[in-house]
């Protein structure tokens, strides 16, 4: 029984054993000299696991007695975890060595947020939930201030804690009447409460309560406050890892909590996430179309596209879980291809983040120029670019479920969108010449920034799969 | 041909990828290489297209050449054409040749702009064949991408703000029509453009905050397309990001956008709007008929007073969309045949028109019609070409313009008097406009010091003209050509429409009994 329930949590078991062992090892040979060997080892353990993960059973099962749950959907979930973590720690591998910044932490703390998110994403109770939320949380707190020299990184450090705190702070006292109310903490006793679709009152708030601490950490406007800063202020690294890992990982615990708690009442929740989701999008892109730092920038845009992942929870269906399951993993692709030009961003060798150091790119770095032209196009939802399919799978999921009002909202805050990533392309191509970057993109990056791009454009042949994936993901929670 | 229509679309597609690929270097060797690669294949392409138009069958109504593969998401990539679309396709293969010749004198990124331009063109002949509404989309929608480039980079001053202007207003539109695809795509169950045809869409009243909505679903659905494709074509009022698109694009840009891109506009209302929505259409066609025939009579009066040559041919474009929306949506034989003739008549006299504003550009760098005068006496072949197409966007009898806008008006005059009464003014105002220009530009005294070492055209130039000529007086005096390729296909449709409409009339009235 228990090696059985060790087995199916041993992913997390193993990255956890991982994280104590590398650092170990760090303490004990020479701290910062290693980051570098112990980043590529990380990555290297990411993607070992996600191919672990791949390749186990394809049924759903659960262990701890229910605890937590190993399905389809948790699997899908924790690949995309793994893999953009593994592409993002080596991506900024280089950055860090170059700003001098190298605490042997970095890779350590990623690998127990990841450990977080992947408990997360398994969760079958309210403990496992917010045990995993706060391992998350706790490392990414430190990880924004991981530049303990830098006045911003150490505010953004703060402002992200505080907020941070009050949001778990929310989703616990929301857990809590929950609990109270439902008499259990598993998601399966929670549902079996539930009678004609109707949720009892105090369960009701405890759902709001819960909803607005997730709300929080999927940046979901009007708890998006600290992303921008904390986008600005953190190491472009660690504003990559934020803007793709956590990002999947709280997307799917709220998927997984609404689906598997309180899947009987739909009507209760898709409300508040279809309000989330229209203020998400139109705060997000009204947001960056005045930002002149393209971390900022980023920040909103990924206010916006979370909005429209939440429409597809909102429609509150397999189809809607679906759609959300394949706007986070493209979401992430894009991510990683963006972050990947970002952190290669430097003029003299001083890293630069302000968007009007892109002018006339494309004269000094054509093929950079051409491939962040392609993502851009992608993050607008522009056909046939890869990200035009995720923002059509939303819209079939809330056209579907008879939310066209949604739909609407979402494609005009795609058209207003559209104009910052435009702003982008301008900045690249049509604008005069200015002095140009350092024209020496690492190689781990250039590669990335160009994969990235190529599976915008190739994915219009197949999607790579992903989205048969991703159904069969959701047809593992919403049953 | 097995495939037909995907060689077709993606010919162009793999030669900008070889381009892209392979060809290294900004010296002039690899300039002309670029143009030449880009000259063949879009020649290739239309030769191989005309596979298509000779073993196209006229008489049958159906879709033909029909490709379908399974895609993603549940969707199909389909292919194939009919009657309707088979011209649109010749079209545009037609004039891509003649399009990369007006760009022989580009030296500004050559590769690119030559990518650009062989995209577009896999993306333009893509939205006329695509059998899925998805596929359409995907098709209609990406093509914003090389042509907002096109303008952002090798436009004139004003570049960005046109290139901007005309990107969102475009997407706006579209992104609407998106959603009631997938609204469709939701009742119907299928994507599937020749299922569609034949689903009935609800015309039962709809409340939309508080109002009710006659015609229902389909009302909605008709007026999402409508807002995406009458700023394509583009209608009054939501034409405004023409002009600035238009004079703001390089030359061969501009030929493409008024001789291709509108008709996108136009080939929707037909594939989907008429036929998808027969009583949504019914119901608002007049709406349509009066913008149309405000946008012929306000453009006309707009052109008359414009200082700038490209921008009184982009407005006179405006003008001559409003035959083409009138003739669709007066919805008889006689309307939709004048409607496509008009349209596919003035791919060719509006792309001719722009390459002749493009020749005197290319040699005085001006646009000005104040700059010129007294051309005849320094490029007499010119002012020959010019004058035809001047005529030619007249509607002078024995130019194919005359047959477009005759058959339109026939149409109208039957079904809306009034409209065509008031449209008229228009074709008198064109007449003004046209004439006033070519008098400016053409006649009187050459008397300005900078004109005096004009060259006429060379033989490229000549070239690029010849075969718009040959068509628009061949179409001038035998549109059978035309006419009676769309016929089958235009009856076909014009026969559904109505059924559509007395069925649904009949049932109404069952109801009320």
């Amino acid at each position: 029984m228990t090696s059985a329930d060790l087995s199916i949590a041993l992913p997390e078991i193993l990255l956890a054993i991982y994280a104590m062992a590398a650092l170990l090892f760090g303490v004990w040979f020479g701290k910062d000299r290693m980051t570098g060997l112990l980043i590529w080892a990380t990555a290297a353990v990411f993607v070992l696991l996600a191919g672990l993960v791949a390749l186990g059973t394809a049924e759903t099962q659960p262990a701890f007695g229910g605890l937590m749950v190993n399905d389809a959907f948790a699997r899908f979930a924790k690949i995309a975890i793994l893999l953009s973590g593994a592409a993002v720690l080596v991506m900024g591998q280089d950055y860090m060595q170059r700003m001098k910044l190298v605490p042997f932490e970095y890779p350590i703390l990623v690998a127990l947020a990841t450990v977080g998110m992947m408990v997360m994403v398994s969760a079958g109770d309210l403990i496992t939930l917010y045990m995993g939320l706060e391992l998350q949380s706790l490392a990414l707190y430190v990880l924004a201030a991981i530049r303990r020299d830098s006045l911003r990184s150490t505010e953004a450090g703060l402002k992200y804690f505080m907020l941070g705190a009050l949001a778990s702070g929310l989703l616990l006292y929301g857990a809590s009447l929950v609990y109270g109310y439902a008499g259990t903490t598993r998601f399966d006793g929670i549902a079996s409460t539930i009678q004609d679709g109707q949720l009892s009152l105090g369960v009701l708030m405890g759902l709001a309560f819960m909803l607005a601490g997730l709300a929080f950490k999927v940046s979901a406007v009007p708890f998006h406050m600290w992303t921008p800063d904390v986008y600005e202020g953190a190491p472009t690294p660690v504003t990559a890892f934020f803007s793709t890992a956590p990002k999947v990982a709280a997307m799917a615990l709220l998927a997984r909590l609404v689906h598997d708690a309180f899947g009987g009442a739909p009507g209760d929740w898709a409300q508040i996430l279809a309000f989330l989701a229209v203020a998400s999008m139109f705060v997000g892109a009204i947001g960056a179309l005045s930002q002149r730092n393209i971390k900022r920038l980023m920040a909103y845009s990924s206010i916006t596209h979370m909005g429209f992942a939440l429409v597809g929870l909102a429609a509150g269906n397999a189809v809607g879980v679906q759609a959300m399951l394949l706007y986070m993993a493209i979401y992430v692709a894009m991510n990683i291809g963006v972050f990947a030009f970002i952190l290669s961003m430097r003029r003299e060798g001083r890293p630069v983040t302000r968007i009007d150091d892109l002018h006339m790119l494309s004269k000094t770095q054509p093929g950079a120029a051409l491939a962040l032209l392609i993502l851009m196009f992608s993050l607008a939802g522009v056909p046939p670019l890869v990200g035009f399919w995720a923002k059509y799978s939303v819209l079939v999921a809330a056209v579907g479920a008879g939310l066209v009002w949604l739909a609407v909202a979402g494609v005009i805050a795609s058209v207003i969108g559209a104009f910052y990533y435009l702003r982008i392309v301008y900045y690249m191509y049509f604008g005069e010449e200015g002095q140009p970057l350092d024209s020496d993109i690492g190689t781990v990056q250039r590669g990335l920034l160009v994969a990235s791009a190529a599976v915008m454009v190739l994915g219009v042949i197949n999607l790579f799969g992903v989205d048969g994936a991703a159904a069969v993901a959701a047809q593992a929670l919403v049953r | 041909m097995l495939n037909l229509l995907s060689i077709i679309t993606f010919t162009p597609a793999v030669a900008a990828l070889i381009l892209a690929l392979f060809l290294r270097g900004e010296d002039e060797a690899a300039q002309r290489n670029a143009k030449w690669l880009a000259l063949v294949a879009t020649s290739a392409t239309f030769l191989i297209s005309l596979i298509l138009l000779f073993t196209f069958d006229p008489q049958d109504t159906g879709f033909q050449h029909v490709e379908e593969r399974e895609w993603i998401l549940g969707l199909n990539y389909k292919l194939g054409v009919d009657g309707i679309s088979v011209l649109f396709v010749m079209l545009t293969t037609f004039l891509m040749p003649i399009t990369i010749g007006a760009c022989w004198k580009v030296s500004h990124r050559v590769k690119e702009y030559m990518i650009a331009f062989l995209l577009l063109e896999t993306l333009m002949i893509g939205v006329f064949v695509a059998l899925d509404l998805v596929l359409f989309y995907l098709f209609f929608e990406a093509g914003l991408i090389p042509m907002f480039l096109i303008i952002g980079i090798w436009g004139g001053k004003e570049r960005i703000y046109a290139a901007f202007k005309f990107f969102l207003y475009t997407f706006i539109g579209s992104v609407l029509m998106l959603v009631a695809m997938i609204a469709m795509f939701v009742d119907a169950g299928t994507t599937d453009i020749p299922t569609l045809l034949t689903h009935q869409f609800s015309t039962g009243p709809v409340s939309l905050m508080g109002w009710q909505v006659v015609g229902g679903m389909q009302t909605l659905l008709w007026l999402a397309f409508f807002a995406s494709f009458a700023v394509k074509m583009p209608m009054w009022p939501v034409h405004t990001w023409l002009p600035d698109a238009h004079v703001q694009a390089p030359t061969a840009g501009s030929v493409i956008l008024a001789a291709v891109l509108l008709k996108m506009g136009g080939y929707g209302f037909l594939r989907f709007s008429l036929p998808m929505f027969p009583v949504a259409s019914d119901l608002l066609a007049p709406l349509v008929l009066w913008m149309s025939a405000i946008a012929i009579v306000y453009a006309s009066l707009v052109a008359l007073v414009q200082e700038d040559m490209k921008k009184l041919v982009a407005y006179s474009s405006v003008a001559h969309m409003g035959f083409v929306t009138m003739g669709i949506f007066a919805a008889t034989r006689q309307g939709v045949d004048g409607a496509i003739f008009q349209m596919i008549s003035h791919g060719f006299i509006s792309g001719a028109l722009f390459l002749a504003v493009g020749v005197i550009y290319d040699r005085m760098h001006t646009r000005d019609i104040e700059a010129y005068g007294g051309l005849v006496n320094r490029m007499p072949a010119y002012a020959l070409v010019f004058m035809l197409f001047t005529m030619a966007n007249v509607g002078l009898p024995g130019t194919s313009g005359f047959v477009g806008e005759f058959l339109t008006f026939m149409a109208v005059f039957q079904v809306n008097t009034w409209v065509a009464l008031f449209a008229a003014f228009g074709v008198i105002l064109s007449a003004g406009y046209a004439l006033w220009l070519y008098r400016r530009v053409v006649f009187g005294p050459l008397i300005k010091d900078s004109l005096k070492n004009l060259m006429d055209m060379d033989r490229r130039e000549k070239a690029m003209f010849a075969p718009l000529v040959v068509m628009t007086l061949l179409l001038g005096v035998y549109p059978a050509l035309v006419l009676d390729l769309i016929g089958p296909s235009v009856a076909a449709l014009v026969t559904q429409y109505d059924a559509a409409l007395v069925a649904h009339e009949g049932a109404s009235m069952l109801a009320q009994n």
